[in-house]
């Protein structure tokens, strides 16, 4: 799937991306994500000034028979939601990478960003995974 | 050697089977039972019995029980003798409906699904409620879950309940909060009006309360007073849970109308016959703010791939088949025919009817409670507006009066005494439209003669 | 279920139907002198405007509900081979008994003395259930299969509670498990801990003593699992589970494959539950209602919900008393009208009877599996019991048909399809369960829809992928079911 995903991005092991503009992450799920989930019906996203840990559970996404918990990328305080979402989940399916981001968070520490995949790390992984299923 | 007319293969069938599989006898095919925990006795259960004479024996059975078509049933406490259109058996007679299982295949299953949407409609329409889902166990465990809801959506853990809500459907609550360490706190009722004690109650509710549930009428027939007590349970943040009599809605408020967040109830009395205790229907409707977190199925309608309208399980994510741990609830097999019964019911009588059937029951029920309030050495002790059903007290035990009653095939109850200790020597008396006067005028001949 | 041309391709809902000043009821006049509403209810009380409930004639309401139940599968109409939920024949006897007024017109609260019949009836069924089962007494109360669960692990936590353990608070549970199963445990307070199968569709005895420790509960467990395989060290698996203080918890889905052959009881289950609407052929009515009786061992009887049916001398009565009990599951005496069936289902088989309905299932499932297996990939080949897995990967990969298109294109051979992506352990689980009540016959044509399906699969794939062709309906949109909400008709009834 070379090619998908974007450069500037970073990839957890769940599937979720954050691109870091200064201090503030914009969060969304990877395309493998919506793929495996199937069309999307509902996101739960989460409350505007909720303060995240990174890798606790922030909301959850829901196709018509799966659900899964989405989980935070890095530490830090909500300050936006794609409010596009609550009417159109399906944004995710057609535009995982860009309009279907989920929040923008403030983050509280940078630093944790190292512990995620950049691009090649991600893609390689992605295809493990996908053999596996 | 077993004959039954429900297994249709025969010995050469199983030897010929056997034979394909390659295997000699029907034990072989229970080898992988390990020997320590096979058994290897005969069940010691009666012998099969022919259809003639299953027949002779279930109507023996049957034979030994009072009801509802040689007697006339003033019993009351959660289940109803009411009037059932001859049509309602006749569609849930159906083999196409009650061979059916639940509608996982919804392009062979438009039938069940059809008419679930349709339940679902007229119970909402019916409560003035915004969704509602395709049934509960009963009135009693509806109840109960939605303590559960109530106690998840606010995330809290106290439930506060008049006393004057059914005692079984409080034992239910008990029962299914007891493990999650869910809080229920009781809370009296006034002693001269037979509602539910509101200063008393105000005081119980607070920012810890999740639900303040009520029942209106309540288990003593009387009318409480909704709107108060949603005023009250808003007040802290809590939600407001009702449970309703179908029937009293022909003459009642909605609960929609005084803002009840989730209104269930025991739709027996929606063409659904006595039946000893089961089995009945819980309704269960709700705000729609509450959709993600109803338990049970839903119906919804969509469009199939020509675009012709057409109708699925819906919301399924919520359901223990798939969300397993997470689930809003563990419900999986409902009431389904059940709820079936009560929408033919509602779809017979409409909206005329049931307005009819409901100002019956009233006019039946204040003309009897006149009657033997009257007798000598009975009492009705409590002053509240009431719709089928309310408390008498006599002068000796229920179980006398009923030994009397019962030579002229009636019977009133239950017993309030066992629990309600200081309403020992009261009793419940309901009254529906099936009632007639002169068997309203019998009772009272048949009470007043014990006084 | 197919060409039926003279019914509606659309039924309309019944609200379409609606029409000013039809009805459909007969009710008397009052008899009585009348109350003054306004004097008798409060005025806030009073509702103003009836509920727009339709307004149709009889002749419309049966029309409408009969074209209705045209357009659906049941038992009655054809094979309906729904993995683990056992959908046999509903003998049309038993619903001839039930509905005796004798039975159906009893109000749950009559004097005991008026109601020796049924509770005669009760008492002996729990009874039976306790023989088949293998346990010592039985509580008649819970609803459903669900129900039952929810009511075996309350009594499990109070008698664990009752001997000083009520830390206790972990359950145990099956990869392979229904879905009832993690949803009860947490309803009832506890957190669920996953055991892995083995490579023999078994409970992974490695990974049981992994997880068993002091905070056990129980372990709830089908067996037969929902593979259909019998878990040949049910004996070790108690053993371990009794070791660590837990209880052994049985979800009774299964049980109409050993009938006559194992005891749920005698193999070291605690605690068992009954799906009467499974097992003992009451029908299931389009999701219900069911039964779900609890039986227990009598170490545990002190805790049964209330009330138990008990005899003295020759009168039946309903006991409250149990000492420890944990209340009530729901008002009165649970689904009797389901237990009459039930009761009746057992008085004409009798033990015998019983124990070849379970040697004809397992024949019946073995007899199909082996012919599926042909096409299908058998994930676990070895003998099965009343029902078996295959999976639909060698489809998927080689031509892009998935199991969903399989079950389509079934319900064009008029067929119903088996349970499918069930148990989650199997990737594309076709989960088939044919039942003592079909023949021979049936079975085959069975087969032959599934070999032509996996034919087609291979040389016209799109046939099966847009499958079904012949419903009343076409494959429809579920995402819209969830995106656009429509779950209860809001629009006006014709006025006057």
């Amino acid at each position: 799937m070379s090619g998908v995903y974007p450069k500037d991005f970073k990839y957890t092991k769940t599937h979720e991306w954050i691109k870091v503009t200064g201090n503030i992450g914009r969060v969304g799920l990877s395309n493998f994500a919506q793929d495996h989930l199937g069309e999307i019906v509902f996101v739960e996203l989460p409350e505007v000034g909720a303060e995240l840990k990174q890798g606790e559970s922030f909301g959850v996404v829901e196709s018509v028979k799966a659900v899964s918990d989405c989980y935070a990328p890095a530490s830090g305080k909500v300050v936006r939601v794609n409010e596009k979402l609550v009417d159109s989940p399906e944004l995710i399916n057609s535009d995982p990478h860009g309009e279907g981001w989920l929040f923008e968070m403030e983050l509280s520490d940078p630093s944790e960003l190292d512990n995620l995949m950049d691009v090649e790390a991600y893609e390689k992984f992605e295809a493990e995974e996908e053999a596996a299923h | 050697m077993v004959h039954s007319p429900y297994l249709p293969n025969t010995e050469a069938d199983r030897r010929a089977m056997l034979a394909e599989l390659g295997l000699e006898s029907v034990e072989d095919l229970f080898r992988d039972i390990p020997e320590k925990v096979r058994f290897r006795g005969s069940l010691d259960l009666p012998p099969a019995l022919s259809e003639p004479e299953l027949l002779t024996h279930m109507k023996t059975l049957a034979g030994r029980n009072a009801n509802a078509s040689e007697w006339a049933l003033f019993l009351g406490g959660g289940a109803y003798d009411h009037f059932i259109p001859s049509v309602v058996g006749h569609v849930i007679g159906r083999s196409e409906f009650y061979t059916a299982y639940t509608p996982y295949q919804a392009e062979v299953s438009q039938g069940v699904l059809q008419t679930i949407y349709e339940y679902q409609s007229l119970i909402t329409r019916l409560t003035g409620m915004d969704v509602a889902n395709a049934s509960m166990y009963d009135g009693a465990s509806a109840m109960a879950e939605a303590a559960l809801i109530a106690c998840a959506a606010t995330r809290r853990k106290k439930v506060v309940v008049p006393s004057t809500v059914s005692p079984e459907y409080r034992e239910t609550i008990r029962t299914y909060t007891a493990g999650q360490r869910i809080e229920v706190v009781l809370a009296p009722y006034d002693g001269e009006t037979g509602t539910a004690d509101l200063s008393e109650l105000e005081k119980l509710v607070d920012g810890d309360t999740a639900a303040v549930l009520l029942q209106h009428p309540n288990y003593f027939g009387c009318l409480e007073d909704p709107e108060e007590v949603s005023r009250l349970a808003h007040g802290v943040g809590a939600l407001f849970v009702i449970g309703v009599d179908p029937i009293s809605l022909g003459v009642l408020r909605a609960p929609g109308e005084y803002g009840a967040d989730i209104a269930v109830g025991e739709g027996q009395p929606l063409g659904n016959p006595l039946s000893f205790g089961g089995p009945y229907l819980g309704f269960f409707a709700a705000t729609e703010k509450l959709i993600r977190r109803m338990p049970g199925r839903i119906a919804g309608a969509t469009v199939d791939k020509d675009g012709d309208r057409g109708f699925v399980l819906t919301f399924q994510t919520r359901e223990q088949h798939i969300r397993r741990e997470k689930a809003t609830s563990n419900i999986c097999s409902n009431e389904a025919l059940n709820a079936l019964a009560a929408a033919v019911y509602l779809t017979v009588m409409g909206r005329e009817g049931l307005v009819e059937v409901a100002k019956l029951c009233l006019h039946k029920a204040h003309y009897t409670r006149e009657r033997l309030s009257a007798l000598p050495g009975f009492r009705t002790p409590f002053r509240a507006p009431f719709f089928k059903e309310f408390v008498v007290s006599g002068p000796r035990p229920l179980e006398e009066l009923n030994r009397s009653l019962a030579q002229r095939r009636m019977l009133v109850g239950p017993d309030l005494g066992r629990h309600y200790p200081e309403l020992e020597g009261s009793f419940l008396v309901a009254v529906t439209e099936k009632r007639t006067r002169a068997e309203i005028d019998g009772l009272a001949d048949g009470l007043g003669g014990l006084a | 279920m197919s060409g039926k041309g003279y019914v509606y391709k659309n039924e309309p809902l019944i609200f379409e139907l609606s029409a000013p000043g039809r009805r459909a009821y007969s009710l008397p006049a009052l008899d009585v002198p009348a109350s003054d509403l306004a004097e008798v209810l409060p005025e806030d009380q009073l509702r103003r405007e009836p509920a727009a409930l339709p307004e149709v004639s009889e002749v419309d309401v049966v029309r409408h509900f009969t074209r209705l139940s045209q357009r659906n599968h049941g038992v009655d109409l054809g094979f309906y081979p729904l993995g683990s939920c056992t959908m046999k024949y509903n003998p049309k006897v038993n619903e001839v008994v039930a509905n005796l007024d004798g039975f159906t017109g009893v109000h749950p609260l009559t004097p005991e003395e008026l109601v020796q019949g049924a509770l005669q009836l009760m008492y002996e069924m729990q009874g039976y259930l306790a023989e088949i089962g293998g346990v010592d007494e039985v509580s008649l109360q819970p609803a459903a299969g669900a129900h039952g669960e929810f009511t075996g692990v309350s009594i499990i936590r109070a008698y664990l509670e009752d001997r000083g353990e009520g830390h206790r608070h972990k359950i145990i549970i099956p990869d392979s498990a229904h879905g009832t199963n993690p949803a009860t445990a947490v309803v009832a307070g506890c957190r669920t801990v996953e055991v892995k199968s083995d490579e023999r569709g078994g409970v992974d005895l490695e990974s049981l003593k992994a997880v068993v420790d002091e905070d056990v509960v129980c372990l709830m467990l089908t067996n037969p699992n929902t593979l259909g395989l019998f878990d040949e060290n049910i004996h070790e698996i108690a053993e371990i589970v009794h070791e660590a203080g837990g209880l052994l918890y049985y979800d009774g889905a299964n049980l109409n494959a050993t009938m006559g052959y194992a005891r749920p009881g005698d193999a070291g289950f605690d605690v068992v539950h009954f799906n009467l609407h499974k097992t003992f052929a009451t029908p299931h009515g389009g999701g219900g209602p069911g039964s779900g009786p609890v039986g227990v061992k009598k170490e545990l009887a002190d805790f049964l919900p209330v009330p138990v049916v008990r005899k003295t001398g020759d009168r039946y009565f309903l006991d409250y008393s149990v000492p420890k009990t944990i209340g009530r599951v729901k008002s009165f005496h649970g689904n009797f009208g389901v237990v009459v069936k039930a009761y009746a289902y057992i008085r004409s088989m009798g033990p015998d009877g019983l124990k070849r309905v379970s040697e004809d299932a397992v024949l019946n499932a073995n007899f199909l599996m082996r012919k599926l297996a042909r096409d299908y990939h058998l994930t676990y080949d070895r003998i099965c019991k009343h029902e078996f897995v295959v999976s639909g990967v060698r489809q998927k990969e080689r031509y892009g048909v998935k199991t969903l298109d399989i079950a389509k294109r079934l319900l064009d051979y008029d067929f119903h399809a088996p349970t499918v992506y069930f148990p989650l352990i199997v990737p594309e689980a076709l989960m088939v369960e044919p039942t003592e009540t079909e023949s021979r016959e049936t079975l085959e044509a069975f087969a032959e829809a599934m070999a032509a399906i996996a034919r087609e699969a291979a040389e016209d794939p799109d046939k099966v992928t847009g499958a079904p062709h012949t419903t009343f309906v076409k494959r429809l949109d579920e995402a819209r079911a969830v995106r656009q909400p429509d779950v209860a008709f809001k629009g006006d009834l014709e006025e006057k």
